[in-house]
């Protein structure tokens, strides 16, 4: 199969010469199995070298090669150059600082992630000697999609109440929280309710759903706030209205 | 020494068009619209409940009201809202209230059906007892 | 980071939207035919202002309107926000006030039913 040329117009931005951002348009001569990912880093050997973007594994499990093309947020590695027509714009994630070109500052997310406390806090200490911790796969299963995260941030660019409210805490902060408590060993859900059930936390949602439809490997981050909102309205309810329950 | 680069962040900022950016956008927006037809015609309801309070004049008077082409633009206008609200909550009901069977989950479609048969019967009885049919 | 208060306004808003899910279509129908001059038995004067003389109808309207009034205070506060309008504080009072006044009215007028 032959080769097309494509037209890429992609984001530009040298903070020591620009003071915005600006398009800048390349032909590149793509075959017919690449993904945008193979048309950048053609770019970047062949074209323009000064070209700045993350990438790592090329199949879509590391989560780095995350951007807007076409406006959707979608992992550079899965977007098929054969599924888009005319120029396909590609500009870096949406809702974050841009550092240089498709480089965003992705520090605030990277917070988020620590202070859901994304460990295992076992609910009860049990020295090596006593053996594993047991779960059955009906156990597992409540919490497995809500492992395979990648922290790929497309979540977080599809969400529109992170773009209006950087302090938001956002999808995959709390997907991942609810990955732990969901997790029969773990006994650590009341600290991460510290977190996930403050203001920034899931109660900036409005169920918008984005999240869930952009994440490749289909997380649900939207499901999971939604579940870690019913049951901390039950755990308020319940606290206020018959507060001698014990825990 | 190593020069030092100089890092100047670059915030986009959001503006209210964030809502025409994308299909799934639209249709958030037209799902939470929904409020203003439910909100709306619970009020009318409630202007509804002082005009019966008022004696049957008053209760006639507001029957009247209601068949102006105005009055008929907004039922049809908040009938088409209200059942997409339903059909859109009901579809992310089991989103919120996964239930596991064992190993597996059930099925979001079977939760999502149910509720619209549940929905659809309960909406069919109300409309009987009301005699509307 | 403290637990947020926002369950009180959320749990009303998550039981008013399930309840007009259910509910909201058939009755506005009822008003629909009514509207086109094919009022339900039910709409009849005699006929409905019995039914809402029976305490547990009341109680059930009055149960109806708030948590409809109250979903769509909730909702058109979030709207209001996703739109641009940053005076939360000052949208969620008279959102709120509005629904509850709105109940405070239908309990007023089914009182005297």
């Amino acid at each position: 199969m032959g080769e097309r040329l494509v037209e890429l117009e992609v984001l530009r931005y040298h903070p020591e010469t620009d003071k915005e951002p600006r398009f800048q348009r390349y032909s590149v001569p793509c075959r017919e199995e690449w993904v945008v990912l193979d048309a950048l880093n053609h770019i970047k050997e062949a074209i323009d070298p000064t070209l700045s973007y993350r990438w790592s594994c090329h199949m879509a499990v590391c989560g780095s090669c995350g951007m807007m093309i076409n406006g959707e947020p979608k992992l550079a590695c899965k977007a098929f150059v054969r599924n888009y027509e005319g120029v396909i714009r590609v500009e870096p994630l949406a809702h974050f600082p841009i550092e240089r070109d498709l480089v965003t500052v992705i520090d605030d997310f990277m917070a988020k992630l620590k202070r859901v406390k994304p460990y295992l806090m076992p609910k009860e200490d049990k020295p090596l000697s006593a053996g594993e911790y047991r779960q059955t796969p009906a156990e597992l299963n409540r919490f497995k999609q809500y492992s395979m995260c990648i922290n790929c941030m497309l979540c977080y660019a599809a969400c529109p109440e992170y773009g209006l409210i950087p302090k938001y805490i956002g999808p995959a902060a709390i997907a991942l929280a609810h990955r732990y408590n969901e997790d029969s060993r773990d006994g650590g859900r009341e600290q991460r309710q510290q977190e996930i059930a403050a203001t920034e936390g899931v109660w900036e949602c409005s169920f918008v759903g984005a999240c869930s439809e952009v994440c490749p490997e289909h997380v649900d981050p939207a499901g999971a706030i939604q579940q870690v909102k019913i049951k901390s309205t039950v755990d308020w309810y319940t606290q206020h209205l018959m507060p001698w329950l014990k825990k | 020494m190593a020069e030092e680069v100089s890092r100047k962040p670059y915030v986009r900022a959001m503006t209210w068009r964030w809502i025409v950016r994308h299909p799934r956008y639209v249709r958030y927006m037209a799902r939470e619209f929904s409020c203003l037809f439910i909100g709306g015609w619970t009020l009318l309801l409630v202007w509804g409940l002082q005009q019966l309070a008022d004696g049957p004049a008053a209760w006639a008077a507001f029957l009247e009201c209601l068949k102006s082409p105005a009055s008929i633009v907004f039922h049809v206008l908040a009938l088409g809202f209200a059942a997409y609200h339903s059909i859109t909550w009901f579809n992310l009901t089991p989103k919120a209230l996964p239930l596991q069977l064992g190993e597996r989950f059930v099925p979001d479609a079977a939760i999502a059906g149910a509720h619209l048969g549940a929905w659809a019967a309960l909406s069919l009885v109300i409309l009987y007892l009301a005699g509307a049919f | 980071m403290a637990i947020s208060n926002k369950p009180l306004v959320w749990g009303p808003f998550a039981a008013g939207g399930t309840l007009t899910a259910f509910l909201t279509p058939a009755l506005i129908l009822l008003t629909l035919l009514a509207a086109l001059g094919h009022a339900p038995d039910l709409l009849a004067y005699e006929r409905l202002h019995a039914f809402a003389g029976h305490w547990l109808a009341k109680l059930a309207l009055a149960g109806v309107v708030f948590l409809s009034l109250w979903s769509a205070a909730h909702r058109l506060r979030i709207t209001c926000y996703d739109l641009g309008v940053r005076a939360d504080t000052v949208v969620a009072t008279i959102l709120y006030a509005g629904a509850l006044a709105g109940t405070g009215a239908s309990v007023l007028y089914l009182m005297r039913m």
